[in-house]
């Protein structure tokens, strides 16, 4: 459809009253992009480390997240366990194949049925990390990729997320910042701020829409 | 207050000139206890409001122009009107943006131009007044005064003086009334609707009265509560203000 | 999309008599406006967001063409394909391809308002391909045969009883004793239904929110979830996004979702915000193989040049409707397009016709409270206004409006006469109404009269009476 294309960028140009960009505007928008330079960042985040972790748990927990803090990687195995307890759910679990994750020893809670890869829809409870996470909002950073299937997020009616306090940040610019130093755009980024919602019928807000009816978040203190 | 006596011309706006002259009367009566001289332009009629919001520019300008012919001169120019102080002071410099004979003008016009509530107490500093009323009112915040202009605290600061005046919050007050102009007689039943749900609204406040600083939201509020049997009155705020009381309330009968 | 705009009036009378209409429509009141509100007042930022917000999209709006090109080569870069539609017609029939492509036959869809601007739905169906609403409300509307009425609140309009009744009627395979009194089991029932259709589509179509040049990424915004199952689940992903959606950079975007939840919802931000850059990976475990993005132009080009290009930096965010006093009486169906509410007000003349659409603009007491609310800062009153400008220059306002106008315009021009005139007319209007101070009725005033009293003058004018008084005096004698 390039006739298309070329019709459209020439109306969009008439109606700017001019031709193509010329030089040195280019390489104005140029500097501007690769710039990326951030606007107002709201003075909520804007506080120590640890002051953001608090200002996360917060942020998640009014949006109807709920979150356990653990005092070490080992205490994640029971932390699930528990929560599994806590909610009726069976033992299997649905974990991202993730470097950190695995590192984990599960056997500690061997009840626990893990498998892993993306979710077909079967899978009550997934388990995943997370990239980063983002005080401002309570909204959590995944991303697709070998370790991170995007299925994961928004299959199972149970969404555990494993978060290292030291992945939390301020905004979303932060976030942004550790991505792109992180490589290439992945295919998908998912802000994640609470469990699945809907006001569809009658203004009511109901969780559990399509996405998880739960999102819970272990989060681990490492300082 | 302010020690210097400034030269204010009143417009009247044409609702007041012709329905309700009491308004008019008690402008004069608050601008001249605000330390004022206070004249009247005759040659004014209407702002242009019906032909600048039903698309008509040509006859907009045509009395604009003639409305800041008018008023040259003074001081400032006092309207108690949100709506057409906010046509005045934000629409004319927009009307005349493209004409470099009348731009400056009418910006100059626009800064000169003050709703009669926000004078009052932004340029005169007037805190409070001697008057009297006794009732329990409620307040309606008429569209443009409110957005155009932020008029909202300064007639509250002033009702708080009057003596035997207890102002009920009024829920929604920042609702349109569904006047709106034309709007009110080329869309009736939405319209109707919109002052139904307002008046139900003035009803749940118990208040005796409801004021507001439009004559034009007043008479179709007004008009709505006698048609639905509600007795309760309703005034132009300067009315009550000025202590100017006396007269039947808007749509009320004369006593026999 | 069929269009009634044309008998706005007509559709109106019906929505005020439609009484389960009226509860919900005033419901906003008490949940989106006052939500709103709150929202904005936890963020002290808010209203410096909204300059920026408003800078922002004029930046990219000025620099679309640089900006779309550069986000087509981004696109590109990633492995996805970019196809550019001038009109609806192009748009519907690449859509078809791509899903013949892959012998299609059925589309998952998450709620694009562009979809309904070209009437995808119908054309799919025409074609033999099921499209599926997957978001709750538009799913609602789609059993129920009927577009949206709102663009963020699809099926505000419709009660919990019919939503039972559409339920029962459409889901047969079902127990048809079964209780759905309850919303909880309203939403498991569709939750279940719609968990296999997302599986089972071939195609994932979804509108987006945003379109970064920067990446080549297109955003959608959901709390369900359903947009980010409709477009992981399926072989190909097509997001449909008209031009203006695109700005710069990832900061940019980050920049207007700050406002775009807590104008929608007064949500501080919204469940799922998902960033999608081209099909999956190689070494990626799951997502859609094919990434496509149509753009669409549909007069869009041609409106960035006129006086109303400003309505190019909206948001959809819904808050201009959610606060307007005309929506909030008449519904979303009265306008009888796609987009209804303030920006329909000013989009709809602006996409079908200043004629067709000629109420829009003029229903409107111009109360500001849509500008007042618009994170983006759209003079929405003025936009209107420039639309019964349109349609007085063109003389397509009715013959008695005109006539009346022109009368007033007369009078008014002519101070002396005006004068006179009311002086005489009000004296008599004053005699006849002083002693119950109102009319029941008038004979030139029945719009006004047949819902409400007129107040009667109070017998002169007060140009009258102040001369009489204190004679002529000052300077504005
Ligand atoms: S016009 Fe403004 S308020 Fe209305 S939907 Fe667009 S961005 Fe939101």
């Amino acid at each position: 459809m390039s006739s298309g294309r070329d019709a459209i960028l020439a109306r969009v140009r008439k109606s700017l009253a001019r031709g193509p960009v010329d030089d040195g505007t280019r390489a104005e928008l140029q500097a501007r992009l690769s710039g990326h330079p951030r606007g107002i960042i709201p003075a909520r985040s804007n506080r120590d480390h640890g002051a953001q972790v608090d200002l996360f748990v917060e942020m998640a927990e009014a949006v109807a997240a709920t979150v356990d803090r653990v005092a070490s990687p080992d205490g994640v195995p029971d932390a699930v366990g528990d929560y599994l307890a806590q909610h009726n759910l069976g033992a299997d679990i649905r974990m991202a194949p993730d470097d950190w994750l695995e590192s984990i020893d599960w056997t500690q809670r061997p009840t626990l049925a893990v498998t892993k890869g993306p979710s077909a829809g079967k899978d009550e409870v997934s388990v995943t990390a997370a990239f980063s996470a983002v005080a401002e909002t309570g909204t959590l950073l995944l991303h697709s990729g070998p370790s991170s299937p995007t299925t994961l997020n928004f299959l199972p009616d149970n969404h555990v997320v494993v978060l290292r306090s030291s992945q939390v940040v301020g905004a979303y610019e932060d976030a942004w910042d550790q991505l792109r130093a992180a490589g290439a755009m992945p295919r998908a980024v998912n802000f994640i701020t609470g469990p699945s919602r809907t006001g569809d019928i009658e203004q009511t807000i109901m969780l559990g829409a399509h996405g998880p009816r739960r999102l819970h978040i272990i989060l681990v203190d490492d300082g | 207050m302010s020690t210097t006596r400034p030269e204010v011309a009143l417009f009247v706006t044409c609702l007041v000139d012709l329905f309700r002259p009491v308004v008019g009367f008690a402008a004069v009566e608050l601008l001249e206890q605000a330390g004022c001289t206070v004249s009247v332009p005759e040659a004014q009629t209407c702002c242009g409001q019906p032909a600048f919001n039903s698309g008509d520019r040509v006859d907009a300008k045509t009395v604009a122009a003639q409305v800041i012919d008018a008023f040259e001169g003074f001081d400032y120019i006092v309207v108690p009107s949100g709506s057409c102080a906010g046509m005045l002071s934000k629409h004319y410099p927009e009307l005349f943006e493209d004409d470099p004979a009348m731009a400056d003008r009418a910006r100059d016009f626009a800064r000169r131009t003050y709703e009669l509530m926000a004078f009052l107490v932004d340029v005169r500093g007037m805190t409070g007044l001697d008057a009297a009323y006794n009732g329990n009112v409620t307040y309606h915040d008429s569209c443009s005064g409110l957005r155009e202009l932020g008029v909202k605290q300064q007639p509250r600061q002033l009702l708080a003086s009057v003596e035997g005046l207890t102002l009920i919050e009024l829920p929604g007050a920042e609702r349109c009334c569904g006047f709106g102009g034309t709007f009110c007689v080329k869309y009736p039943d939405i319209s109707n609707n919109m002052v139904g749900d307002k008046t139900t609204d003035i009803e749940k406040t118990g208040a005796d009265t409801v004021l507001a600083g439009d004559l034009g939201c007043l008479m179709n509020m007004a008009g709505k509560l006698t048609r639905t049997g509600s007795s309760i009155r309703a005034r132009h705020v300067a009315e009550v203000l000025a202590g100017m009381t006396d007269d039947p309330a808007i749509g009320e009968g004369q006593p026999e | 999309m069929k269009t009634t705009t044309r008998q706005f009036k007509d559709n109106a009378r019906t929505a005020l008599a439609d009484t389960g209409l009226q509860s919900a429509l005033d419901k906003m009141e008490t949940g989106f406006v006052v939500n709103r509100a709150n929202a904005a007042a936890r963020l002290p930022e808010f209203e410096a967001l909204r300059d920026q917000g408003r800078d922002i999209k004029n930046h990219t709006l000025e620099h679309l063409d640089f900006y779309l090109e550069t986000f087509e080569a981004n696109v590109q870069k990633a492995g996805g394909h970019v196809h550019w539609a001038a009109t609806p017609e192009d748009a519907r029939q690449i859509i078809l391809d791509i899903c013949r492509s892959v012998d299609a036959k059925t589309v998952t869809k998450g709620k694009s308002m562009i979809a309904e601007e070209i009437g995808l739905n119908e054309f799919l169906e025409e074609n033999d391909i099921a499209p599926i609403e997957t978001d709750l409300g538009e799913y609602i509307i789609q059993l129920r045969n009927e577009p949206p009425s709102h663009i963020i609140a699809p099926a505000i309009h419709v009660l919990k009883e019919q939503v039972a009744d559409a339920f029962h009627e459409a889901h047969t395979d079902l127990d048809p004793g079964r209780s759905l009194e309850e919303p909880q089991a309203l939403l498991d029932e569709a939750r279940a239904i719609l968990r296999q259709k997302y599986l089972d589509a071939d195609v994932g179509i979804t509108g987006a929110n945003f379109l970064i040049a920067e990446t080549g990424s297109s955003v959608i915004v959901t709390n369900e979830g359903n947009g980010d199952l409709t477009q992981t689940l399926p072989k190909i992903h097509i997001a449909v996004a008209s031009l203006e959606k695109v700005v710069p950079t990832l900061e940019d975007a980050s920049a207007l979702l700050r406002l775009l939840a807590r104008s929608a919802t007064g949500q501080e931000f919204s469940s799922y915000t998902t960033f999608s850059t081209g099909p999956r990976r190689p070494e990626d475990p799951d997502g859609p193989e094919q990434y496509h993005v149509v753009l669409l132009d549909n007069g869009r080009a041609d409106l960035l040049g006129t006086e109303v290009r400003e309505v190019l930096r909206c948001i959809r965010c819904g808050a201009c409707m959610n606060h307007c006093p005309v929506y909030g009486a008449v519904g979303g169906h009265a306008y009888g397009w796609v987009y209804p509410g303030p920006i329909g007000s000013v989009l709809t003349p602006t996409l079908i016709g200043v004629e067709e659409a000629r109420h829009l603009p003029n229903a409107s007491t111009f109360c500001g409270r849509c500008e007042a609310v618009c994170p983006m800062r759209i003079p929405l009153p003025k936009l209107m206004r420039h639309y019964r400008e349109k349609a007085h220059e063109e003389k397509l306002t009715p013959a008695a409006e005109r006539a009346g106008l022109g009368l007033w315009a007369f009078a008014a021009r002519r101070p002396g006469l005006y004068r006179w005139a009311a002086g005489l007319v009000i004296r008599v209007l004053g005699a006849l109404g002083r002693r119950r101070g109102r009319f029941a009725s008038l004979p030139f005033a029945s719009g006004w009269t047949r819902y409400r009293d007129l107040p009667a003058p109070q017998g002169q004018t007060f140009q009258q009476q102040w001369a009489a008084r204190n004679g002529r005096r000052g300077r504005g004698a």
